[in-house]
Formats: structure tokens, sequence, C-alpha cells
């Protein structure tokens, strides 16, 4: 931690904290529709940093990360609902079933070659027969859905995830903060090399020792735990669930955006992209109902030209041009 | 003197074509060897059975008496074999000395007994000044001295050089020629190499085997060798009369 902060620029420390003040202290100034943005930004750049970890820095593609996110909200939502056990023990059994998945993919990928396209056509395939098996369980209430009713005795255990937006705005900002961080770390460890080494060229990475069908299980293992959290808390924040909402492939691509837009395999290429699509495409609806055009595509459309236009703008990301336009170079990646 | 490297019999077939036919040769430990022949002859497929990319068809690889063949080639590279490829293969985005940070990373733990030992490659393959670099940008005969450093990293017991010295300049070849001797006397690392510059051939080898359509058909010191008749026809030629 202490290497971490101090490989980071002053000047990016200074701007680092300043941020860090106002997003604290923001909610003071926000009301509850400004808050629920907020929510989805960090929601998005949270989600956005673990397949960051899986796609930008081991190099392995996944269309299909609703799954995992899906399974861990369903896992906790269906502990609570049929046992009345708690998210914050529910989110154990989430990660697990999805870091199942996530290991079955993954072995199913590296352990036969499937690589790149062909890899994520794979992910897609999971995400999608997960998708239609729930739409048939009868007890996950199938595609009708599932729904956390409201319980006055525990509208306010917070431990419980039971709360208003302000709750969730804090939580998806610890876990957007923490994630950045952990993926940081990891990085910077031996492990991230080894991740780069895979990503760059795995022929190499072999011929230099690296058990790549290791290090890339180990991504896949992190990266779907990671999202399975995101998920048990966006569940507990909607409190319902649907099929063809939680699996659907639009969800995969919502979350691998922002990382694409801010630049993959940075640690603030997620942030930054969530911070520029989300209120983009929350502000478009907000707009449209206001001018009381129907429209339901309209925000998918709207992502799609935001991502043409930013990949050919600027190929490589927001940030990296962002960091040089802050002065932030050297080494604050 | 035992052998460090030895492969007996090894056959390696692609549908039919037998790119390696049961060939035979040791490396004793601390000796710079050659293996050398005209394109097509199975050098790269026989240096690729060694380093794991394929396993053999038949026959037997042993480093240091233990067998090695059908290993996957990160297990070969950890029991002490480290190899340069023939068109090289840096990691392009990173770092030329993240690159070798990779390499020395596979013995060591943390990052700054790495980052010691990959500066202290860099700076005896001239690359220190260029340590930041990222990778792509180099020239190619800066790339040629990353592979080895990279491979060099993993303090290999064997390094498996596939042509460094082919496209440089007769001033690099020197330079190259003088390093590799240096990391032979000096620490004693063994090296076999498949090379088609003879002058580099001639000045490292002490000894050479001579492939020929898969077959190993001559080996001997250098100097027997490039007399060798059967060499001079399928070889060498009228090159270096």
């Amino acid at each position: 931690m202490r290497s971490l902060w101090s490989s980071i620029p002053v000047r990016g420390r200074v701007i680092l904290l300043v941020w860090a003040a106002l997003l604290l202290a923001a909610p003071i100034a926000l009301d509850r529709y400004l808050i629920s943005i907020f929510v989805l930004i960090f929601y998005f750049a949270y989600v956005g940093q673990a397949w960051n970890l899986m796609m930008g820095f081991a190099g392995q593609l996944s269309l299909g990360h609703a799954l995992y996110a899906g399974l861990g909200g369903y896992v906790a939502a269906l502990l609570w609902f049929y046992f009345g056990i708690g998210p914050w023990l529910g989110v154990f059994a989430g990660v697990a079933v999805a870091a199942t998945f996530g290991a079955v993919i993954g072995w199913l990928g590296f352990r036969f070659g499937i690589e790149g396209v062909y890899f994520a056509l794979l992910t897609i395939a999971f995400a999608e027969f997960t998708r239609i098996a729930f739409d048939n369980m009868p007890f996950t209430g199938g595609a009708g859905g599932l729904f956390l009713l409201y319980d006055a005795q525990r509208s306010h255990q917070w431990w419980n995830l039971r709360g208003g937006p302000l709750l969730f705005y804090y939580l998806t900002l610890a876990l957007a903060a923490g994630a950045a961080v952990l993926t940081a770390s990891l990085t910077r460890s031996r492990l991230g090399f080894q991740w780069l080494a895979v990503r760059e060229d795995e022929q190499a990475a072999l011929s230099l020792g690296i058990n790549a069908f290791r290090v890339k299980m180990i991504a896949i293992l992190i990266s779907a735990g990671m999202t399975a959290i995101g998920g048990v808390v966006l569940t507990f924040y909607y409190n319902n669930l649907f099929p063809a909402q939680a699996f659907d492939i639009g969800r995969s691509i919502e979350m691998i955006l922002a990382p694409i837009i801010g630049g993959l395999g940075t640690i603030f290429g997620p942030i930054v992209g969530a911070f520029i699509l989300t209120p983009l495409g929350e502000g478009l609806i907000a707009l449209t109902q206001k001018l009381g055009i129907d429209a339901p595509g309209a925000k998918a459309v709207f992502y799609g030209l935001a991502l043409m236009v930013i990949i050919t703008v600027r190929p490589n990301g927001i940030w990296p041009w962002l960091r040089r336009l802050l002065g932030l170079t050297e080494s604050g990646s | 003197m035992t052998a460090l490297l030895e492969v007996a019999g090894v056959s390696k077939r692609f549908r039919g074509v037998l790119a390696v036919d049961s060939v035979s040769f040791e490396v004793p430990a601390g000796v710079i060897f050659a293996v050398i022949g005209p394109n097509g002859a199975g050098k790269t497929t026989l240096f690729n059975t060694i380093a794991g990319v394929f396993a053999p068809d038949g026959g037997a690889i042993s480093l240091a008496g233990e067998r090695i063949d059908g290993l996957a080639p990160n297990e070969i590279c950890a029991r002490g074999i480290g190899r340069t490829f023939q068109i090289v293969r840096p990691f392009p985005a990173l770092s030329v000395e993240d690159n070798v940070m990779v390499g020395a990373l596979l013995h060591r733990r943390d990052l700054a007994s790495a980052r010691e030992r990959a500066q202290a490659l860099l700076r005896r393959l001239d690359l220190f000044d260029r340590r930041r670099q990222i990778a792509a940008t180099l020239t190619l005969p800066d790339r040629k001295r990353l592979e080895v450093a990279r491979a060099l990293a993993t303090e290999p017991r064997l390094l498996l050089l596939d042509e460094v010295m082919a496209g440089l300049r007769p001033t690099e070849t020197d330079r190259m020629v003088a390093t590799l001797r240096e990391l032979n006397r000096e620490s004693g690392l063994t090296i076999l190499l498949i090379e088609h510059v003879m002058r580099a051939v001639m000045a490292l080898a002490s000894r050479v085997l001579v492939l020929d359509h898969g077959i190993a058909i001559a080996r001997g010191a250098p100097e027997a060798i490039v007399r060798n008749p059967a060499v001079v026809q399928s070889y060498l030629g009228a090159e270096t009369a």
C-alpha cells in the first residue's frame, strides 16, 4: 500500500485526495436522483475494473460478465428470500458460485486452447444458457423475476444492505476504490507481470517458465468473484432480478464499455470511463423522457456512437490522454 | 564429463514429413555447441522439441540425467533451459526492463531482487540506456539482445539460441559473440545455438552438429566440419572456399 501510494506523483496524489474528499462529501449537495446516478457510476467503475483485470491485464476477452453479476445477485437474493440469510453472508456463497462458473469456463477455454474471440463466444454461451435456465427454474421466480420485498423490521439493517441510496452510494464508492487499489497492487506483483507477459505473447511467456494456464485461471477467478460482489450489491439496491436482464448480453456489454472507453489495462480507465458514460447515458434517458419521446433503444444507440467516436479519436482510451493532460505521465498509471 | 543435455534418437514427424530423424548428440556442461544446416534441415524443430513446444515422436531428451521430453515449455524453462526465438517475440507493449523482469521473476519472488537482476543483464547486453523504452520501438539488433537478456534472466543452465545473429551487421555479430563468450567463460553457461552465420559459429562453438533433411550428417570440431565434403556439398557450398 505504501509503495503504491509513493508510486503516484505528488500532483496525482493531490488530485486524488481532492477528488476523494469531493466524492465523500458530495451526498450533502446531491438529491436522491443524482445520488442514484453516482451509485451506477461507482457500480460500473467497479465491475469494469473486475473485467479490466481479466482483459486489460491478463488479456482474456470475456463478453459474458453479466453471468457472474447475475449469479452473485441470484445466490444472495435466494438465500435471503428463502432462509433470511443476510447478503453479508450470502455474498460469500455468491462469489463461490460465480467463481465456480468462472473456473469451468476458464478450464474449458484455457485447457483446450480456445482463444480470443472463440473464448469470448464461450463466455457468451455460458451467460446465455444460464439465462435460459433461470428463465425456467420455478424456485428462482423464473422469467417473472425475483423480488426482495420490503420488510419494515429489517428496513434499516445496513449490514443486510437494507437502506436508502446513501448506503449504496458509500458502499459502491468503497467497492470502486477498493477494486482500483487491488488491481493496482496486483499489477505491481509477480502475478501482474506474468499476466502482462501472457497478454502480450503467450508462447514467449511459456518459454520464460510462466504457467500460462494457472495465471489465466487466477485472473478469471478473481474477476468472476469481484463481479459477483457487484451483482449482490446491485440486487439489494434494486430489490428485483429478472433473468432476461441479469444475464443479458447487453448487460455484459454495458459492463465493458467503461474500461474500453477509459483505457484498457489502466487502473483509472474504468473509473474515468464510468464517469463519462453513465451520466451521459442517464442524462439522455432523462432528456428523452422530458421531451416526451418514447425511445427505449436510445441509450444503446448512444453508447454505440460514443464508443465509435472515442475509439476513433482516442484509440487507447480517455485516461492515457487525460493523464498526459494532467501532467501525470511519469508513473501514475 | 557427464553431458548436461542428452538427445538420444529423437524424431519428430509432421503429417508424414520426418522433420527430425532419430538425431542423437550430447552437450557437455560448459561448452558452446552449434547446430548448423541448410534451411528446412529441421534445426528449429529439433530446438522446439528440446524446449518443449513439441513432444518428440520418438527418442529421449535428458537434462542433467533427468528426462524432460514431453514436458510443457514452462516446466522445461523452470528446470533450467532458457531459449530465444528465431523470429523474436518481445512483449511489445512492455518496457525493455519489464520484459527482462518477467524472466527474472521465475526464480525471484520479490520485485526488487528481480529488478536488480534484470538491470544487471541489461547492462551486460548493452540495453541499460534503453531500459525504459517500449520493446516495440527497439531495432532488430536490440530486440535480439533483449531476447537473450530475457532468457538469461530465468537463470538457465542451458541457453538455446535460435539464430540470434541473423540480421545483425558484422560489428553487431562480433559484439554478440563477445558477450556470449564472456557469459560462457565467466559463469560456465552452456550454450546450444542454431546459426547460419558461420563467422559466429567458428568464433564460438567448440563442437558442431550438421543437420540435413532431419538427419545428422556430420559432427565434430568446427575446423574439421568446414572441410567435411558432405557438409560442403549440402550446406556450405562454395561460400567457404
